[in-house]
């Protein structure tokens, strides 16, 4: 396959970006996205030029390192991460336009890589449990109704790679939040921080400037693990009810 | 708990979400009472003097009346200076687009904001058209509003900024409730597509409701 890309390019996280235009010949149309990029990155080391710095990690769909708008999608035209997206999803003389996550939290660093530690500080506001946890437990210790475990696992399969707040025309994070707040709240094992977390992830998540939500539904549509628009509709019931408990101490 | 939750954007919008179904209840009502209108000038002109007296003698003449005003004005204020402070917060957070556009969410969706201004500048010209008779076409008289609506839809702008303003009404509570009901938490996975049934109904009930009266007097059904 031959490609013309189109790559956001910026020195640092000062200076003005733009577009610069690539070509590339020789792609398989089994190779994963970022195999592409590496393609690329070993022509421009060879030609001397800067390499193309993006985010990438497990390369297996699991970490949530790797990003990258591709043709306007987070993690391009598949549902999946941009490290699971395969050379096939394309067609031989397409051109690709390659952007990095575009959120005011979420500051690119250089190129495609942005600093995404916003969601950091917002798991460090509420997203753990205080319960000492030692060793694996005996399993019947505390039971879990199975559709609360199911609940919990599907919030669960968050990684954190931010394209929620890539594709929400807001830079919202609440897919985000909502997926880590349900995730611990409806298990008993988070039940002692159900109010402190909910309210304090909000306040975190509203303090690193991150927009507010208007129900577009981008980020679920963009979510390569499927975390529903609902999650952001249960995280509001349990932040009322956090709130009204609050108000009655 | 009132600084919690207008500090908040969750809060913001529990408050965006609360004021706009007072505003979609009153609309209900006033659309029904709209309706009058197609019965003749007496049972038109009748039905606004009750409004004046709903709730004698426990209330006084127009009590009633001006405490209905006075909670829209507070959920008109609220609604409005919550959906700008979120607007502002939100196109902060997104301050660069990309370069690779493409069509987002649903008309209904995108244009909430416009929607929004757009359903603001109506509501001052149609109370200074119907209520205050201050931009009325023709000579305005309080206590025979048959024939200040008729005036009204007799001029093409009135009819146009009208129905203008009612299908972007339509819009804004497709999306609107949908979202109220979302932000209350009362959504979920099985009542979706029950709220979202309701938001279209409303949406589109409310607009031909309203529209019926501009149609009505340009074909003489109301004259």
């Amino acid at each position: 396959m031959k490609l013309t890309l189109r790559v956001w390019r910026q020195k640092n996280a000062d200076a003005e970006g733009a577009m610069s235009t690539y070509e590339v010949d020789g792609i398989s149309p089994d190779m994963s996205f970022l195999e592409m990029l590496d393609t690329l990155n070993e022509e421009l080391i060879l030609k001397g030029e800067d390499p193309v710095a993006f985010d990438h990690d497990c390369r297996e769909g699991i970490c949530g390192a790797c990003s990258l708008v591709i043709n306007g999608d987070a993690h391009g035209p598949e549902r999946t991460t941009t490290c699971q997206l395969h050379m096939r999803s394309f067609r031989d003389g397409d051109t690709i336009d390659i952007e990095p996550w575009r959120a005011a939290a979420f500051p690119v660093v250089k190129d495609l890589v942005v600093d995404r530690s916003a969601f950091d500080r917002i798991i460090q506001a509420g997203g753990y449990i205080t319960a000492p946890t030692g060793a694996a437990p005996e399993a019947h210790a505390t039971p879990v109704p199975k559709p609360d475990a199911d609940f919990a696992f599907e919030h669960a399969e968050c990684i954190g790679c931010g394209a929620c707040v890539a594709a929400c025309p807001n830079g919202a994070a609440m897919l985000f939040t909502s997926a880590k707040v349900n995730h611990l709240n409806v298990l008993p094992q988070g039940a002692p921080e159900r109010e402190t977390r909910v309210l304090d992830m909000v306040a975190q998540m509203d303090a690193e400037g991150f927009g507010g939500c208007t129900l577009a539904g981008e980020c679920a549509t963009a979510c390569p693990k499927g975390i529903p628009l609902m999650s952001i509709t249960n995280m509001n019931k349990e932040w009322l009810r956090a709130t009204r408990k609050a108000g009655k101490r | 708990m009132a600084r919690t939750v207008w500090d908040s954007t969750v809060g913001k919008k529990t408050v965006m979400a609360v004021s706009g179904l007072v505003m979609l209840l009153y609309l209900i009502a006033h659309m029904i009472g709209n309706l009058k209108i197609f019965f003749g000038t007496e049972e038109f002109n009748h039905y606004a003097h009750w409004l004046r007296t709903v709730g004698e003698p426990f209330m006084h003449y127009e009590w009633t009346l001006w405490l209905i005003r006075v909670v829209l004005v507070v959920a008109v204020v609220a609604h409005a200076t919550a959906a700008y402070q979120l607007s502002r917060r939100d196109l902060r957070a997104r301050p660069s687009r990309y370069v690779h556009k493409k069509p987002r969410a649903s008309y209904a969706t995108r244009t909430m904001r416009w929607g929004g201004v757009i359903l603001g500048l109506f509501i001052v010209w149609h109370l200074l058209d119907l209520t205050t008779g201050t931009v009325h076409s023709g000579g305005f008289e309080s206590g025979k509003p048959y024939q200040n609506v008729v005036d009204t839809f007799s001029t093409w702008y009135g009819n146009a900024v009208y129905i203008v303003a009612m299908l972007a009404l339509g819009l804004h509570i497709r999306h609107g409730f949908w979202s109220a009901a979302q932000t209350l938490g009362a959504g979920s996975r099985s009542r979706d597509r029950a709220l979202k049934a309701v938001a279209n109904v409303l949406a589109l009930l409310l607009t031909a409701g309203f529209i019926a009266v501009p149609v009505g007097v340009m074909t003489g059904v109301v004259s």
